[in-house]
């Protein structure tokens, strides 16, 4: 006891010596990761803000215009509309099965069954693929003469359409593939959330006489709605950035059915040179994941139990 | 009385032996799902031009071939795009362990003033879309003559990791602080103590976010996408892009770049399998 009690006082005396030398050494530590962060992101959300008020092609000066870049995106550029408007179709494709697969998936795998651990990585796999070899995989397995998904269609006697040429049809199947490589992950946090959940509240609902499908609606959902409130928020702000998956299935085509938000962009800025007003579009994506983020937290009080 | 109960326990084990049969079917039912995509992409692979094309398709090559394969390292230098992606997977991987480490344990064990504002300030910068921050960045390494280097993919991703720092910190709060102080009382050093105590505790969540690192910067595709347009700086990710683009489209080959692409990340998943789940776990949850 007295030398434990001497022990602390030795550190605390040891820590006190050490406070004027070392009360700034932490800075020397964070550094590097600071100068990244400013370098990287803060000095480059300055600048897409300044020049979000400029028109630019990077060959002649930046010409300062104020707000007309972000009054002509609202205003009169019509492809905007339908690229936002494509934007929440695709999120609006997506979130309903990447909240539900899998929690399905969770709560088979929850259970201490065998194979559990090569069933979790057969999930795990589109995860760690890339979204140009899932892009690729894809385009030939919805190819509408010679891919599988037809294929497998016609088994039972449905025609299926050319998928990625269909101006319908094009939107739901890139969404899909989202959906598919979002499974692990979103099976991951439901695991985690499912440990969580103590055990005592399932065995005194099975005494009192509830069934399996009675406890899962009854005490797993509710308890794991902070996890799918998460999920939710992750797939919408994942859904409003994708680039990749579009550039290799679609190019945004057939019409722009597919063309989405950050490919307009990049066709803006890296296609037409139009600098200043894709930094326009860039702020005004960042304050749409923005509200719609505020308008989940608040919505999330009706819903999600903590 | 007793008949009753050994008949009840019979009925029990009979309703767990059904509800596992269906969970086995479900599950492989959906895990076959989830990968026959992949089974199509391997075997295509190794499928002549003209077997692909066959109606119906076949599951399996007739005549399995490696021809795909070497048509595509023929066709372009994938030697060169792997040496590449290896590289900078390598670099950023390396640069972001340190510089994340050295941070997460400034914040989690040393004293300094600002210091919560100054983490809240790293977190923030998870939340700013790339979009915003990728357009000015490219102006800056146009003009620092970065564009067509590797410089831009792997600077900003050695120096400015948040969620590296975030997981790393939140793994340090899980260590023992006895240690540490044991070693300052013998007059060991801040740097010391990073280096001899923390750094070797933090291995297992090193792992994670060298995991998650070199599969970002691996399947990274936006940031080659926009800095570079020569041939011969292109990863592998480009590569493959760049197959796609040719004027005739052969899937057997497209396909065997797909498979090259996924190979090496597969195989750092499935060696490093654990500490990847729990990265999930343990920063995803916390968001």
């Amino acid at each position: 006891m007295a030398q434990s009690q001497a022990l602390t006082r030795l550190v605390a005396k040891t820590k006190e010596s050490n406070i004027r030398w070392h009360r700034y050494e932490g800075y020397l530590f964070i550094a590097p990761l600071i100068i990244g962060i400013v370098a990287f992101i803060f000095l480059p959300i300055a600048a897409s803000l300044y020049m979000s008020f400029n028109t630019w092609d990077m060959v002649s000066p930046p010409e300062l215009v104020g707000l007309k870049n972000y009054a002509r995106l609202v205003s009169r550029d019509r492809l905007f509309w339908k690229v936002l408007g494509n934007t929440f179709r695709y999120a609006g494709w997506i979130i309903v099965p990447s909240v539900t697969f899998p929690l399905i998936l969770a709560a088979l795998l929850d259970r201490p069954i065998r194979l559990r651990y090569l069933y979790r990585l057969a999930f795990f796999l589109p995860l760690v693929t890339s979204v140009v070899a899932v892009g690729l995989m894809f385009r030939w397995l919805y190819d509408g003469e010679f891919g599988l998904i037809n294929y497998v269609l016609s088994w039972v006697r449905i025609d299926g359409p050319n998928w990625l040429s269909d101006v319908f049809w094009a939107m739901p199947a890139v969404a899909m593939v989202t959906v598919w490589q979002g499974l692990g992950y979103n099976m991951v946090l439901y695991l985690a959330g499912l440990q969580g959940i103590p055990d005592h509240l399932y065995e005194a609902a099975t005494i009192d006489g509830a069934g399996p499908l009675s406890r899962f609606f009854r005490i797993t959902i509710p308890l794991l709605t902070p996890t799918m409130f998460f999920i939710l928020i992750m797939s919408v702000i994942g859904t409003f950035q994708t680039f990749g998956l579009i550039y290799v299935m679609t190019q945004g085509g057939p019409i722009n059915s597919t063309n989405v938000y950050i490919y307009y962009l990049w066709q803006m800025a890296f296609g037409s040179s139009k600098m200043g007003y894709a930094s326009a579009m860039a702020w005004i994506l960042a304050m749409v994941i923005f509200t719609i983020t505020m308008i989940q937290v608040r919505l999330a009080k009706l819903w999600v139990h903590y | 009385m007793r008949a009753a109960r050994v008949e009840r326990v019979a009925s029990l084990k009979q309703q767990e032996l059904l509800a596992n049969t269906v969970t086995h079917i479900l599950l492989i039912v959906l895990g076959l799902a989830a990968l026959a995509p992949f089974w199509w992409m391997i075997s295509t692979s190794f499928k002549t031009e003209f077997e692909a094309f066959q109606i119906p398709p076949t599951w399996l090559p007739l005549e399995p071939t490696l021809e795909a394969y070497g048509d595509l390292f023929l066709d372009q230098p994938f030697g060169i795009f792997l040496y590449n992606s290896v590289k900078i997977a390598v670099l950023s991987v390396g640069g972001q362990l340190i510089t994340s480490s050295l941070a997460a344990f400034a914040f989690a064990r040393l004293d300094f003033p600002g210091k919560n504002v100054l983490f809240i300030i790293v977190l923030s910068t998870m939340m700013v879309p790339y979009a915003v921050t990728v357009i000015p960045l490219y102006i800056v390494m146009h003009r620092v003559g970065w564009v067509n280097t590797h410089l831009p993919l792997i600077v900003p991703a050695m120096l400015s990791s948040a969620y590296g720092t975030f997981l790393l910190r939140q793994f340090m709060f899980s260590l023992p602080v006895e240690l540490e102080d044991a070693a300052r009382i013998d007059g060991c050093n801040s740097f010391g103590i990073y280096r001899r105590i923390a750094l070797p505790l933090m291995k297992p969540a090193l792992a994670t976010l060298g995991v998650f690192s070199f599969m970002a910067s691996w399947n990274n595709f936006f940031g080659p996408f926009i800095f570079l347009d020569r041939k011969y700086l292109f990863t592998v990710q480009l590569g493959v892009a760049l197959v796609q683009r040719q004027w005739y489209t052969s899937w057997p080959r497209l396909m065997a770049g797909s498979v090259v692409v996924t190979l090496p990340v597969l195989l750092v998943f499935l060696l490093l399998q654990r500490y990847f789940v729990r990265g999930i776990s343990l920063t995803g949850i916390k968001g």
